[in-house]
């Protein structure tokens, strides 16, 4: 019988990572970000959106700077000192003035600054925990078993419920709905990319990647990372509509920002208790459809842009 | 099968021992005067005391736990304080749980049957006036927040069809709009959901082979392609029946309906606190148990899922 023990153990030794040989293999002149942006400028609905979104929340940055423009907290007086209650919309007041006079253009943007700010930290947060309780999830195979009982464990109870018994126990405010709405959003996050990755882990490029001896790194940075970050921006992007929601819902509940701050979520509610008299209903129109706007423009930018860094739409 | 079952059911009795430790635990963490009543600025110390003593406060926490436990193997959700002072939970709750149910379970069916049909026509339209009308209504459902169109559902559905603005159960024109409102979203989710697995289906291979077998198209559709969409269907039918029955705090609250949605919302805004432990308590098991009973339901459908392979969802 022929045994082989005699064939030299370097033949199994795997080869030097070599970044010149590694790139003639590669697509030639493929980039990823330039094919995203690229099938992403085809979208023009999109397009639209993307200019739309940018202009407003550059205006909701810069309102206050602009000549004429009376703080959102200010309450109006007349010449004879009344307050100037229940403006309807004009010159002087373009989308009116509220019950106790104050202009409510100046709150609308303050409101809608307020509340995007929310979204946007609970987003970024919700992102950061989500991608490393995910990665980890689905990478470490020693951590699968735990992670998911905590996962089981979390997604079982409704997001409601959570969210209603953090602002119930901690005192309502800014900080206290950031951390209720983190505290539930990153679910969804954590599990799309753990299962992403489990998908993708042991295809066989990734094999082939790592028999040819491409370094942790790299592969997920050129196999992995790519695969993900339509997933990202997606769930990113939705979470800010989400967020307006949830704090509109614990407005209402009596659980949300004090009255004085202003916020989409505020302006909502002070619109709805008075929405039986017609006449005052531009209270509750207007801010309604900025927030209107808002989130359906991030849902359609965060669907589009998911459509587009998809590598698998780039060929 | 019967294994899974098994495992599947104490998982979620862990879940629920959880769930309720933590939701008692966090209770605790509430300043005491939720439990003086209405008049706690009128008491002195020692009444207080005596308040405190009553409700067993004063004992160390997990004295508190285990008295907890025994009380709800009895049944005892606790006694409301200030909602409707010295009436046992379940006493108030009892009445509530018919039209919460009635409404979850009716909107279910009509956003079941409505939005299947709607995503099937979608998928079969693609790209046509049908789909894009129906597109259009999901991203808005999806985007706006319910909170938001549901008050103009309320608004202008009162308003231009003069229907009832609240709910009064003597009065069928006033069930309507909460039963629109509270269907809305599921129709879009179905709808959205169908649609996506139409057009996926319509590409597979097995469609094509029964085509060239000679297959009518509407046998094809009916022992084939619907009979697939029957497993995720079942998976997630439970847990969103209850978390409709459960859910809809907010619409019960809008319309008034006496369900028990309206009342977390009535007694988050007075501070009751035994009332809120208990709503929070049964809305959360009730999201257990649809869960579980989801997957137990897709496992006995779908002959292919041995899920005692520690397969997570």
């Amino acid at each position: 019988m022929k045994t082989y023990d005699d064939i030299p153990a370097e033949l199994f030794v795997p080869s030097p990572m070599d970044r010149g040989e590694a790139e003639k293999t590669g697509y030639s002149n493929y980039s990823y970000w330039r094919s995203t942006i690229r099938i992403f400028l085809q979208n023009r609905a999109a397009l639209f959106l993307l200019f739309l979104l940018g202009i407003l929340v550059l205006f909701t940055v810069v309102q206050p700077l602009f000549p004429g423009q009376r703080p959102a907290t200010q309450v109006n007086f007349d010449a004879k000192g009344f307050p100037l209650r229940n403006i309807q919309p004009g010159k002087e007041y373009w989308f009116g003035t509220n019950a106790i006079g104050q202009d409510l253009w100046s709150r609308i943007w303050h409101g809608t600054r307020t509340s995007l700010l929310i979204g946007l930290l609970v987003g970024i947060v919700e992102m950061g925990i989500g991608i490393v309780y995910g990665a980890l999830w689905g990478y470490v195979r020693r951590l699968e078993r735990p992670l998911t009982e905590v996962f089981n464990v979390l997604h079982n109870i409704p997001n409601t419920i959570i969210l209603i018994l953090m602002a119930y126990i901690l005192r309502p405010g800014f900080s206290t709905m950031v951390t209720a709405m983190c505290l539930t959003g990153w679910h969804g996050m954590a599990r799309f990319i753990r299962n992403q990755i489990v998908i993708i882990r042991d295809r066989e490029y990734n094999l082939a990647s790592r028999c040819l001896g491409t370094g942790t790194g790299r592969i997920i940075y050129k196999n992995l990372l790519p695969y993900l970050v339509s997933v990202v921006m997606l769930q990113t992007a939705l979470s800010i509509p989400s967020t307006i929601g949830w704090e509109v819902f614990l407005t209402y509940l009596g659980l949300g920002l004090p009255i004085d701050v202003p916020s989409l979520g505020n302006l909502v509610n002070e619109g709805r208790s008075i929405m039986m008299s017609p006449e005052l209903r531009y209270q509750l129109i207007f801010p309604t459809i900025v927030l209107s706007v808002i989130t359906v423009s991030f849902y359609i930018l965060g669907n589009a842009f998911a459509d587009a860094s998809d590598p698998r739409n780039h060929l | 099968m019967f294994i899974y079952s098994l495992k599947r059911l104490a998982q979620s009795l862990v879940t629920l021992v959880i769930v309720v430790t933590v939701v008692f635990l966090l209770m605790r963490l509430l300043p005491v005067e939720g439990y003086f009543g209405e008049r706690f600025d009128k008491l002195d110390d020692s009444q207080k005391e005596a308040i405190l003593d009553k409700y067993g406060l004063l004992d160390p926490w997990y004295v508190q736990l285990f008295n907890f436990y025994a009380d709800l193997s009895r049944g005892d959700l606790g006694t409301s304080i200030i909602y409707r002072a010295n009436v046992p939970v379940s006493k108030i709750i009892k009445p509530r749980i018919p039209y919460s149910v009635n409404f979850g379970i009716s909107a279910t069916v009509i956003s079941l049957i409505l939005g299947l049909g709607i995503g099937k026509k979608m998928a079969t339209h693609k790209g046509r006036a049908w789909d894009r009308v129906w597109t259009g209504y999901i991203i808005l459902v999806s985007a706006v927040p319910s909170t938001v169109y549901l008050l103009f559902v309320q608004l202008y559905g009162s308003d231009l069809l003069h229907l009832p603005m609240l709910f009064d159960k003597y009065r069928i024109g006033s069930w309507i709009l909460p039963l629109v409102s509270l269907s809305l979203g599921g129709i879009a989710f179905n709808a959205m959901w169908m649609r996506r697995y139409m057009v996926d289906e319509l590409n597979r291979d097995y469609l094509k082979l029964g085509q060239a077998k000679g297959l009518p198209y509407k046998k094809i559709m009916r022992k084939h392609v619907m009979r697939n969409a029957y497993v995720p269907l079942a998976q997630y039918l439970p847990a969103t029946l209850l978390s409709t029955v459960a859910g809809s705090i907010y619409i019960e609250s809008i319309y008034s309906i006496p369900g028990m949605g309206g009342l977390l919302v009535d007694v988050i805004g007075r501070q009751d606190n035994p009332m809120v432990q208990a709503l929070v308590l049964i809305f959360s098991s009730v999201g257990i148990v649809g869960l579980f009973l989801g997957d137990i339901l897709m496992a006995l459908i779908d002959p292919r899922i041995k899920l005692n392979k520690g397969e997570t969802r």
